[in-house]
């Protein structure tokens, strides 16, 4: 019997078991917004197409299932943009469906037409223009596929109207067919078992971990190898989560606004082990002097990562929890070849470098947005889940509120996208019902979606928004007076006049609160936490406090400055050589 | 230094427009580009030359690794590879110098393919050096037009 394309579509999508859709109708996309109408899949109508995607993302971070999101052409799929950018960035699986002028009309620049495959080509894993009904199901499960195998990203489908219109005999094939797609995940024996004579061999080794954990889901392997060899662990901010922070060996998050003792660590070791990692300039500081003393073995299910920034000395491909796995076995048969090296310098090192430099910030003297962060993880017994938007109010959130498990922390890290917290979070609700969502935001971030207040309330995602109301761009602010002579140039947001976000939760039908003294900050979080609803908390925090310690962009990592025990005592923009921002 | 790459991809539309843009986007320059047909109906092999240090070249085959449509890529090693180019060249002529234009064509093996009263069109394939030889000797008699193929090269042997 013949289906329409959008039929099949909406077919397609559900054999590939998708629950949710986050997305937008317009004009070419009426035939596939019929077909769904009946569709027991939900549809969630956002108020912006960015953040139909971000929510998507923020799904898809939160379950480890694809997320979908959809958009009509032109606007639509243009909207669509930021948040696939932001999902490739970050290895998100994603599949985006626009939907595209008739195939007559392309490339006439007809109304609402844009070259959307062309547009995203460098910013999706792989994308698809949609000329025949009959590849309709071929192409949805290949997209699903590549979205979610080897290193995750987002996959686009361009659906033109008149193909979503036109017919064909549904059948799927079996597996797809990609003969130019073969993801390794088992790693290389040799390279794992010279890997883990290295590991025995170090004296001052050092786990460098990041997202790739966690979408591998191989916490528990990586804990193996951490624990049974005394291995200590530092994170990238995707990779929060991938290890208990209050355990012993982990040193938090290291990079730009890493801990002291992260980064004085990366600058003394003599073997990092990177998992899931891609030494990102935010992580690396002066790529020159990086890790001057250190042997790599970097461990990536994507090749082209590896000795990208940093050359690997062991070069692993492979899945992360594969590798691992592999990686703890070869360890345990080498061990009875070999004695593991003494370490007893090295961790009296860490040890004195934890002690000495803890994060601390300066209490007292008004409402501190670390305060505002530390409290959030009190109340909620550090158990929520904690999406962030970016700048200051990311980095706060990342350093005062430690998390225990992975998929818990979910943040635009590579793309580094404003606006990302809101609807990300509502996406991350949607997916995990029963957990408490936090979205701490900034006052300029959270305005980039703020719309999708809307969606929170209609679809009934309590979403918890703390916004870190500095008045500012935080950290577009902290730069200018820590690099550009303190000239606040086009920085300040003038949080007197506007907006009332009270005022505003509550024109959305959600549940505003204000806060500006810090002996109300348990009793408004409370309140949030108690409340059905969405609620929007607005702290005012100390428009000034910057975020410390930090490492100048360019700088190398044991070039940090400021923090409560050591004071803005250098800056050297001059030093930057390598090209910021 | 410059490396040939042998791609093989799926023969799809888009294909080149995303090995294209993955160069440009990663700013790598390519030196020249052919594309085509192979046996199988399936798939095009792309020749392309990049000038490219060795740490550049390692990312830009990864790179091109994770393009879906990208099946295999091989870089040519020219000891061990055969490369040609065919060049078309518009040569300016006249009735005094034309014999002398066309002992040249015959000494490079090359063809010629259209006469005029002013020019002769010739076809001449080779190797770079070759075909470089050639256009040093013609451009005194004065080059109208020229248009070059690009290389094409495969592996030798088995």
């Amino acid at each position: 019997m013949k289906v329409t394309g959008a039929k099949a579509l909406v077919r397609s999508l559900e054999e590939e078991g998708v629950e949710i859709i986050f997305g937008i109708p317009g004009g070419v996309l009426l035939p596939v917004y019929d077909v769904l109408f009946e569709s027991k899949m939900r549809k969630v109508l956002t108020r912006h197409e960015q953040g139909a995607a971000h929510a998507a993302d923020g799904y898809a971070r939160v379950t480890g299932k694809v997320g979908v999101c959809m958009a009509t052409s032109g606007p639509g799929a243009t909207n669509l943009v930021t948040g696939i950018a932001n999902a490739y960035m970050d290895s998100v699986p994603l599949v985006a469906i626009t939907g595209q002028v008739a195939t007559n009309l392309i490339g006439t620049d007809a109304f609402q037409e844009a070259d959307t495959t062309g547009i995203t080509m460098p910013i999706v894993k792989h994308n698809y223009l949609v000329k025949d009904p009959a590849d309709i199901p071929d192409v949805v499960q290949e997209a699903f596929y590549i979205a979610r195998t080897g290193r995750p990203g987002p996959v686009l489908i361009d659906l033109p109207v008149d193909v979503a219109r036109g017919e064909l005999e549904y059948h799927r094939r079996e597996h797809p067919q990609l003969p130019g797609y073969k993801p390794t995940y088992k790693g290389h024996k040799k390279q794992v078992r010279m890997a883990a004579r290295s590991i025995l061999e170090a004296h001052s080794p050092i786990l460098y971990v990041g997202g790739g954990v966690i979408t591998s889901g191989a916490t528990a392997e990586l804990k193996k190898l951490a624990v049974d060899n005394g291995i200590h662990v530092t994170h990238t901010l995707m990779g929060k989560g991938a290890f208990p922070e209050s355990h012993r060996l982990s040193l938090g998050m290291l990079g730009m606004h890493g801990t002291r003792c992260a980064n004085y660590a990366m600058c003394e070791t003599d073997l990092i082990i990177a998992v899931g990692a891609r030494f990102d300039d935010r992580i690396t500081g002066k790529l020159s002097e990086f890790a001057p003393k250190a042997k790599v073995i970097h461990i990536d299910i994507d090749p082209a990562e590896i000795s990208k920034n940093v050359r690997a000395h062991i070069p692993i491909v492979g899945d992360a929890r594969q590798v691992l796995k592999d990686l703890n076995a070869a360890i345990a048969e080498v061990r009875a070849e070999i004695k593991a090296a003494d370490r007893s310098a090295w961790n009296a090192a860490i040890e004195e470098w934890k002690e000495k430099y803890p994060l601390a910030y300066e209490r007292g003297n008004g409402l501190k947005p670390q305060y505002v962060v530390e409290r959030i993880h009190a109340l909620t017994k550090g158990d929520a889940v904690i999406c962030t938007e970016v700048g200051q109010n990311q980095m706060w959130a990342a350093q005062y509120y430690p998390v225990q498990k992975p998929r818990r922390f979910i943040s635009s890290g590579g793309l580094g996208t404003m606006g990302y917290g809101l609807p990300a979070a509502i996406g991350a609700q949607l997916g995990s019902p029963g957990d408490l969502v936090f979205d701490i935001a900034g006052d300029g971030s959270v305005q980039m979606t703020i719309q999708e207040l809307a969606t929170a309330v209609l679809e009934g995602a309590p979403v918890k928004v703390a916004i870190l109301n500095n008045g500012y761009l935080g950290m577009v602010r902290q730069w200018q007076q820590l690099f550009y002579n303190g000239k606040y140039s086009c920085t300040c947001l003038d949080r007197e006049r506007t907006p009332d976000f009270v005022a505003l939760a509550e024109a959305y039908g959600a549940k505003g609160i204000r806060v500006k003294d810090p002996d109300l900050v348990d009793q408004a979080i409370q309140e949030a936490m108690e409340s059905p609803c969405p609620v929007l908390i607005d702290f005012w925090v100390d428009p000034e406090e910057n975020v410390y310690p930090m490492v100048a962009p360019g700088a190398p990592l044991y070039d940090m400055i400021g923090d409560l025990l050591y004071p803005v005592e250098k800056v050297h923009p001059e030093k930057a050589e390598e090209p910021f921002l | 230094m410059k490396h040939t790459l042998s791609v093989l991809v799926e023969n799809k539309p888009g294909v080149l427009a995303r090995v294209a843009e993955l160069f440009a986007r990663r700013g790598f320059n390519i030196d020249s580009l052919a594309v085509g047909t192979t046996e199988k109906p399936d798939i095009s092999r792309m020749t392309i030359v990049v000038d490219v240090a060795e740490h550049s070249l390692e990312q830009v085959r990864k790179q091109l690794h994770k393009l879906v449509n990208v099946i295999e890529i091989s870089d040519l090693d020219p000891e061990t590879s055969v490369a040609r180019e065919l060049v078309l060249a518009k040569i300016k002529v006249n009735p005094e110098n034309r014999s002398e234009v066309i002992e040249i064509v015959d000494i490079f093996r090359g063809n010629i393919v259209d006469v005029s009263r002013e020019s002769i069109v010739v076809e001449v394939t080779g190797n770079a050096q070759k075909l470089r030889a050639f256009e040093e000797l013609v451009k005194p008699y004065g080059i109208r037009e020229l248009v070059r193929t690009g290389k094409v090269a495969l592996p030798r042997g088995k």
